[in-house]
């Protein structure tokens, strides 16, 4: 690439999903925090450092008058020091990747490249918090001292290191200061619960409904899945709007039953779908050609 | 992959069945199992699993991911695909993305990163120092040709009495300080943590292509030579400069190196050359921060050597042994070529 003529990069997706190729050949699609969960992590932590320090600084000045004040002073010089720049460091060069405040909220650092996690990308992921929160801040405590003369310039330069702080909403991938100079991001590593098989589980022995060809025509993959949020959310006013409007579209007589009805849908409807998808037509929607007529 | 767990109850012969029940019939239990794995593992670390669970997991990995591509494939269950997403996910930097154990990065940093960083600094650190012998210059000729930019130059607080008003005798009493005995300690804890904030912060401002940490590093100087002029007014360059050297060698070089991090920093993303701005960006990043941190190291020995050294060996001629020793060190640790590093390289 010659220097002048950059090509334009790709469009960057909107969602927060993100390929990522495991050496088995895999893509693991990784869903990236958002600036709003990281924003929380953030506060928590900055939550628990303050409470930590209070503490401490309150548990020393009662134990300062004992007459040891000078090692307790070093240790609170120390102490706060550490909070201040090691809280983050030191957490995330563990094994966790990840603050207590990151841990709660099922965030983790990692390498943009899937490497290691390296103290390197971690010290200067964290060592940027300067200039990303306690430079604006200090601006803020400045502009808080001073008359009103000296204003006009805080505001300035609070709107200046205010960029560093909302860098993160101004990229696609979430990328703090920090990120970007440690080649790092932050994913969601949240443990998440199997739902429950909507399919063949409950029920053997009922009687199932069956449904004609032109029924389960109606609709393709989107809907399915959508009907499978409905099903899982399982609220009833919800469910009788959905089995509603498949009845109608059906043709079908409303029996009473509206669970049940859609639970049968969807498993016939799923059945059909998946038997396509084996012999490579997958029908993404409902104004996808329906499968009949794909041959 | 059957054979990884034993299987469940059977899979009912009953009615026509969608993918995803049947699949999850048959692997669910090893989902489960990877799942505790890697809880533990995340709950209370590596050392946390059984001899049998440690040599599974890789298995169960791999069994994960390749459910996850055949899920992805033939069901249209999203439930499932987004489990095993996640428990792949998971199970992934649990396997490849945790780094090694704490102590042996350590050991590594001191033998190989730190000096390797700094090295691959050469060009920044020689910028660095001659910005802040620059300033030490001009700071001293300014105050030398007018004692009052003095003021301009240092705020009160840090002038503690050593202003050019004061007289000879007792700017001579500042430099072999006795009084202060007691606080020492604290005193050289203090210096610590106020000089490695400032590192920290001359790195980070790197970032707004660097010229923040000219400032900064200049603006060092300038003090430096400030603080030396009033000094050497009245006669007392060669104890003062006893005073500064003994822990002066080892605090300016990590300022030094902390400010040729930023620069490197800054130059980086500023002219990143035929490489993107962000994959250069952190390529550079991750080596500076390597160096910033070997500073902070270094500003710990030097408020030790300014607290404790400086308020206790009060011959000029000591001083300087020990500051230029120190300084003789850090050149031979950073800059002297090794063994180790021609095998790497060649």
């Amino acid at each position: 690439m010659v220097w002048p003529i950059r090509r334009r990069a790709p469009a960057a997706p909107r969602t927060l999903r993100r390929s990522f190729v495991t050496p088995e050949g895999v893509d693991l699609r990784l869903e990236l925090g958002g600036a709003g969960a990281r924003a929380v992590a953030f506060v928590l932590d900055a939550v628990m450092i303050l409470t930590i320090l209070i503490l401490s600084t309150i548990a020393i000045s009662l134990l300062v008058s004992d007459g040891k004040s000078e090692i307790l002073l070093i240790l609170w010089l120390i102490g706060s020091f550490v909070l201040r720049n090691g809280w983050f460091i030191l957490f995330e060069i563990g094994g966790r990747g990840a603050t207590p405040g990151k841990m709660l909220i099922g965030l983790r650092v990692v390498a943009r490249d899937g490497a290691p996690l390296t103290g390197g990308a971690v010290i200067a992921r964290n060592a940027m918090r300067e200039i990303e929160i306690f430079l604006p801040l200090s601006f803020l405590g400045y502009q808080a001292s001073q008359d009103a003369a000296d204003a006009f310039l805080a505001i300035f330069a609070l709107l200046w290191s205010g960029i560093f702080l909302f860098f993160p909403l101004m990229n696609h991938d979430r990328l703090r200061i920090g990120d970007l100079v440690g080649g790092t991001w932050v994913v969601r590593t949240a443990r998440t619960a199997l739902a429950a098989d909507i399919g063949a589980t409950e029920t053997i022995a009922r009687q199932r409904r069956s449904f004609s060809d032109a029924a389960l025509d109606l609709y393709g993959v989107y809907e399915l899945q959508t009907l499978e949020e409905v099903l899982r959310l399982a609220r009833p006013e919800a469910i009788a709007t959905v089995a509603e409007a498949v009845r109608r579209k059906a043709g079908i007589a409303d029996d009473g039953d509206d669970m049940g009805f859609l639970t049968d849908y969807y498993r016939a409807l799923c059945v059909r779908l998946e038997r396509g998808m084996m012999l490579g037509r997958r029908r993404d929607n409902k104004h996808a050609p329906s499968l009949g007529r794909q041959r | 992959m059957n054979a990884l767990v034993e299987e469940g109850a059977g899979i009912p012969a009953a009615a026509v069945m969608v993918n995803a029940s049947r699949f999850r019939a048959a692997h669910e239990l090893e989902w489960k199992r990877l799942d505790g794995i890697v809880t533990r593992i995340e709950r209370r670390g590596i050392g946390a699993l059984t001899e049998n669970d440690l040599l599974m997991l890789p298995l169960l990995y791999r069994s994960a991911l390749s459910s996850l591509s055949v899920a992805r494939e033939t069901s249209l269950d999203r439930a499932l695909v987004s489990y095993l997403e996640a428990l792949c996910t998971r199970a992934y930097f649990q396997i490849y993305g945790v780094p090694t154990s704490f102590w042996s990065q350590l050991r590594e940093f001191i033998l190989r990163g730190w000096p390797q960083a700094v090295r691959a600094l050469w060009r920044e650190t020689l910028v660095s120092a001659l910005l802040t012998l620059a300033g030490a210059l001009a700071g001293f000729l300014l105050v030398m040709h007018d004692p009052t930019l003095f003021y301009a130059i240092i705020p009160d607080s840090l002038a503690g009495g050593r202003d050019p008003s004061a007289n000879a005798d007792a700017l001579r009493a500042t430099l072999y300080n006795k009084e202060q005995h007691d606080g020492l300690a604290v005193f050289a804890t203090f210096l610590f943590t106020h000089n490695a904030q400032i590192a920290i912060f001359s790195f980070a401002l790197g970032f707004a292509f660097a010229i923040p940490t000219v400032l900064l590093i200049v603006y060092n100087g300038l003090m430096l030579g400030a603080f030396l002029a009033v000094f050497a007014a009245k006669g007392l360059a060669l104890q003062a400069g006893g005073w500064l050297i003994i822990h002066g060698t080892t605090e300016i070089f990590a300022i030094i190196i902390a400010g040729a991090a930023g620069f490197r920093i800054g130059t980086a993303i500023a002219f990143p050359g035929r490489a993107a701005r962000t994959d250069f960006a952190f390529a550079v990043g991750r080596k500076a921060s390597v160096a910033m941190a070997g500073a902070v190291v270094m500003l710990i020995l030097a408020g030790l050597l300014e607290g404790i050294g400086r308020q206790t060996v009060l011959v000029d001629g000591t001083r300087y042994t020990i500051g230029l020793t120190m300084l003789v060190g850090w050149l031979a640790y950073f800059y002297a070529p090794r063994r180790a590093d021609g095998l790497a390289d060649s």
